[in-house]
């Protein structure tokens, strides 16, 4: 997104669905509650819609799925695919289509009953044909190599990982709707269960069901609803790969790309930014992202996270909502990401609420590490 | 396989063999990795076959844990070769958690999933 799209949509509703268990409901199920749910909360209609932007885990037309489920003719569609990132690349295209005329009402919808349906990752991707013989485990061997590759050129400990999972649970006991709440020290992580070395059961994100929706609308109109707007300043994506072996640095993830791009759109640096929502799909990636993105020097991101200094009454707020790895990871994560930055600057966070939030950052993350989207929120004060 | 004809086909029919092939491209002289149609680098269309040196180092790697009743623990792991191209594997013939980074391995032709596949194994002295 360019400067000349800062501030020109909205998000006006925000909702999700089945956090945590939806016993019973199919994936679709919980992306029609979600919308719903967004609708409701912007005071609109499912037949207000005419933009529609969806993918799901399973078919591989899942957003014509979504809008025959729905019971809507949407003049605009995007399914662009790029895994867990795509909601928060949506923002980017919702706001071309809503500024151009191509829609009035834009819905961002994801749903997923992975938790119930099977207790573990439902995808339609195949493993790719040259990395498939070596039986990697997606996703995790892949941040795995990530991780190893950041402690072996940084010193990287496996207990500043740890303090990555312990601060996205100090923020999810805050979270009334988060799924996991227990709590959880450095040595639990450290003491879990090894799953891909050297990650644990407890660097890795849940397995959940859920789904989130968000409602956009173009910025002339976004005062008419009935809770504060959230802007989109700025947006950016970038990819670097789709399969792990060619990652060309594994310590460097293409958000240093989208994120420098959504800066300069949005005019702020990382400096201004109050709280920050990140794809925590490992406990990596926390860290891996908060250098990218720039609120820390490459190779400086263990130390930024350790000993409690991103968890509440920390430096920086990071996954206030408890993040994929306490709150919800239904798959694909990324909308997530988005919803509590909206909900951060429309004051709209019961009980995980924080104090004067004029500026978010959303970012999301598809693949192994392969695509990366950043978006800057704002409130009001910020246009 | 006779007719081999795409790069894909043409990789694997020598590793049928036996053979690792590298494809190099004739314009900017760098290795690539998967094989494909176009060199990625300058997009080039001429690519050629080289033998591959077989020397490389473990890029990074992990041990995918896993319940001895099912076969036990197994490494997965990104190898640079020497030629500058990089590839999955896994090394064997060592204990998958003692595979680490930067170390020497030497490659061959094995099985992986009941297909050829490029393994590695770590480089003598
Ligand atoms: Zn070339």
């Amino acid at each position: 997104m360019t400067t000349e799209l800062r501030g020109k949509s909205a998000i006006v509703g925000t909702g999700h669905a089945g956090l945590g268990e939806a016993h019973g409901l199919t994936a679709y199920d919980v992306m029609a509650q979600s919308a719903l749910a967004a609708l409701g909360d912007a005071g609109l209609k499912l037949s207000d819609v005419d933009g529609l932007f969806c993918t799901m885990m399973e078919d591989s037309m899942p957003a014509l799925m979504a809008a025959e489920y729905l019971g809507i003719q949407p003049r605009f569609i995007d399914g662009t695919m790029s895994g867990g990132s795509s909601f928060v690349n949506y923002l980017t295209s919702a706001t071309m289509a809503l500024d151009a005329g191509l829609c009035d009402v834009a819905l961002i919808v994801y749903g997923s009953n992975q938790r119930t349906a099977s207790g573990r990752l439902v995808t339609a991707s195949r493993p790719p044909a040259y990395e498939a013989p070596y039986n990697p485990r997606y996703p995790i061997s892949a941040y795995a190599m990530a991780a190893a590759r950041h402690m072996h050129e940084y010193g990287t400990t496996r207990e500043q990982l740890a303090d990555v999972a312990v601060a996205a649970r100090a923020w999810a006991q805050r979270n009334p709707e988060a799924f996991e709440r227990g709590p959880l020290t450095r040595e639990d992580v450290l003491g879990s269960r090894m799953v891909g070395d050297p990650l644990t059961v407890r660097d890795c994100c849940l397995v959940t069901d859920g789904g989130g929706a968000i409602v956009m609308v173009r910025a002339d109109r976004a005062r008419d609803f009935p809770k504060a707007p959230a802007y989109v300043l700025g947006s950016a994506a970038a990819s670097s790969h789709r399969q792990i072996s060619q990652m060309k640095d594994f310590t460097v993830t293409a958000a240093r790309d989208s994120g420098a791009r959504a800066f300069a759109a949005a005019g702020v640096t990382p400096a201004d930014i109050q709280a920050v929502e990140l794809y925590d799909a490992f406990t990596i990636n926390t860290i891996l992202f908060l250098e990218d993105l720039g609120f820390c020097a490459k190779g400086e991101g263990g130390a930024f996270v350790e000993g409690g200094r991103i968890a509440p009454g920390g430096v920086l707020p990071v996954n206030t909502n408890g993040g994929g790895l306490s709150c919800v990871h239904p798959g694909m994560y990324g909308i997530f990401t988005v919803i509590e930055a909206a909900r951060q600057i429309r004051g709209d966070a019961p009980g995980i609420q924080l104090k004067d939030i004029d500026l978010a950052l959303a970012h999301g993350n598809g693949g192994v590490l392969s695509s990366q989207v950043t978006a800057i929120l704002g409130s009001q004060n910020t246009l | 396989m006779q007719d081999a004809k795409g790069p894909d086909q043409l990789f694997q029919r020598a590793l049928a063999e036996g053979e690792i092939l590298l494809p190099k491209c004739d314009d900017c002289g760098a290795y690539h990795f998967f094989p494909r149609v176009l060199c990625p680098h300058c997009h080039g269309t001429a690519i050629s076959w080289k033998q591959a040196g077989g020397k490389g180092r473990v890029h990074t790697t992990t041990v995918v844990r896993r319940k001895p009743e099912r076969g036990g623990d197994y490494n997965v792991c990104v190898v640079e070769l020497d030629e500058g191209v990089r590839m999955m594997s896994r090394v064997e013939g060592i204990a998958p958690g003692e595979v680490v980074i930067d170390m020497p391995v030497t490659a061959f032709v094995g099985e992986a999933e009941g297909v050829p596949a490029v393994l590695f194994k770590p480089s003598e002295g």
